[in-house]
């Protein structure tokens, strides 16, 4: 099957998303923030659509300018403690699917985006690969400098402070990283999707992990893994890869889940 | 036990100085000074709602206050950024968070990414800091697996490892059995006295706090009374907070 170019492309593509996305799950997970990286991809729709309007050639700019800004908006709020913040993102994340789903279903022809909505990871472009490759060594590079810090954040806001950590610089840009790497990877993997491939991974190793450095590689394992098998499962029985790679990682979290259980007893 | 000694120095000090914290138009506490040299341990107690917490909470920094609080070395320079070890009541975490004793400290104390890898120096570090609360054995085990009391022991090594200049302690010994009350503070007291730095305990329990305070402030949104032990257990101002039980303590 990798006789065909486009195979061959979504396996780059694939090889370098799910280890990205094993990486930031874990930190994800840790912190509560499944809503949130929701609401992100959400808010992709938003962001397409204001390319539309404002006209903007590159739509990939528009998306990450614009999850962006949602990022900060969405943390700055959660931030000043307000009120509860799943209510907050609740609220943002529908306010941006029906703001990008009214202005994208103007004149009747929504269904020109609707692959946004479940993805296609076989029309990667050697071109894009290239910025997944480029957000990949940035992703990396931030979480060797700045995990041991969100770290510390996760694990109690006034130890952090009291050892010098800068909460709100450090989780600014933590959602700064996960905005850019949702846009970039939105449109192979689909907006209903890419939640399920940024939590299950680090879910299901969460079950199975008693420090920081199992959860990470068993993350990262189950995130590639099921990339791959399902890229690989996809082509031989014909449906869309980005269903098939969730279905095999949320087998993947029952399968730790119950073998977590049985451990336990 | 196998830290090089270090005494006192006494003298460097932190100094409360007119400290008052105002949340929603009500002052939650007024006019609070305080006096805290190294090597000695400063109790505050009083009753629910009296605004210890409150005053934690200023001390390090978390909350806007008013007055100052300044930290002071030989020369009567202000230390610009002094090391605080602060010991939380407990931490907020789900029972199948995967962090280990290392991992929480290492990545408060060193820069070397927990996720990647597990430094030997800063394991072996880490297990001698540990070791002086007996605990060197929970290096690998996941915090969100350990008692009341071990937790305890791993988060005032914690709170020690930077070698801090103040440590304060807020309720330290919630949830905790009485051997283990008992060992906690017998190693605040090994604390105090051999290292050089000025431990700040938040408590409700008189008992210990008469045992192991040098110096008490008795707190109920302002300072109601203050000295030693004897003098704050004897005064009008303790009775009538606590009533007529508390007073055979010492």
């Amino acid at each position: 099957m990798l006789q065909y170019g486009f195979m061959r492309y979504a396996l780059a593509a694939l090889l370098i998303i799910t280890p990205l996305f094993g990486l930031m799950g874990t930190m994800i997970v840790h912190k509560k923030m499944s809503f949130f990286s929701d609401a992100l991809g959400h808010s992709a729709l938003t962001g397409v659509a204001l390319g539309v309007v404002l006209g903007v050639g590159n739509s990939n700019l528009s998306l990450i300018v614009f999850a962006i800004l949602f990022a900060l908006l969405l943390n700055y709020i959660k931030q000043s403690n307000l009120m509860a913040t799943d209510t907050i993102i609740s609220v943002f994340s529908s306010l941006s699917i029906a703001i990008g789903l009214a202005i994208l279903s103007q004149g009747g022809n929504f269904s020109k985006y609707s692959n946004l909505l479940v993805g296609d990871i076989l029309s990667v472009t050697p071109k894009e690969i290239g910025y997944l490759l480029v957000i990949f060594f940035a992703a990396g590079l931030f979480w060797l400098l700045c995990f041991n810090k969100l770290h510390g954040i996760s694990i109690d806001p006034v130890l952090a402070r009291t050892g010098g950590i800068k909460i709100r610089l450090i989780e600014n840009l933590f959602v700064v990283v996960v905005a850019v790497i949702v846009m970039l990877s939105i449109r192979w993997v689909g907006i209903l999707l890419i939640n399920a491939l940024l939590t299950l991974p680090a879910a299901s190793s969460r079950n199975i992990s008693v420090n920081m450095r199992e959860y990470h590689l068993f993350s990262i394992i189950f995130s590639m893994f099921s990339g791959i098998m399902g890229l690989f499962l996809s082509f031989y029985i014909n449906v869309a890869t980005g269903p098939m790679i969730v279905i095999i990682s949320s087998l993947i979290f029952f399968a730790t889940f119950l073998y977590s259980r049985k451990s336990m007893r | 036990m196998n830290r090089a000694h270090k005494t006192a120095c006494g003298l460097h000090c932190i100094r409360v100085k007119h400290l008052s914290v105002t949340l929603a138009d009500q002052k939650i506490i007024e006019d609070i000074n305080l006096h805290v040299h190294c090597g000695s341990l400063l109790a505050i107690i009083g009753k629910n709602g009296a605004g210890k917490s409150t005053l934690v909470k200023a001390i390090l920094g978390e909350i806007p206050y008013d007055g100052t609080i300044e930290f002071r070395d030989m020369k009567d320079k202000t230390l610009q950024s002094p090391t605080i070890g602060y010991v939380p009541q407990y931490l907020n975490i789900d029972t199948n968070t995967p962090t280990s004793v290392y991992d929480l400290i290492a990545g408060f104390d060193c820069n070397i990414p927990v996720f990647l890898w597990k430094s030997k120096k800063e394991a072996d570090r880490i297990r001698k800091q540990l070791a002086i609360f007996g605990a060197e054995d929970l290096l690998d085990k996941q915090v969100s697996k350990l008692s009341g009391g071990e937790l305890q022991r791993v988060l005032l090594a914690l709170a020690t490892i930077k070698e801090p200049k103040l440590l304060v302690l807020d309720e330290p010994v919630s949830g905790i059995d009485q051997a283990g009350i008992q060992l906690f503070y017998q190693q605040i007291d090994y604390l105090k006295n051999n290292f050089d730095m000025a431990i700040l305990l938040i408590s409700h329990d008189l008992n210990y706090v008469a045992n192991c305070a040098d110096e008490v402030v008795l707190l109920d949104k302002t300072i109601l009374k203050a000295g030693d032990v004897s003098q704050v257990y004897h005064s009008a101002e303790f009775l009538s907070v606590f009533g007529q039980g508390h007073q055979e303590v010492k």
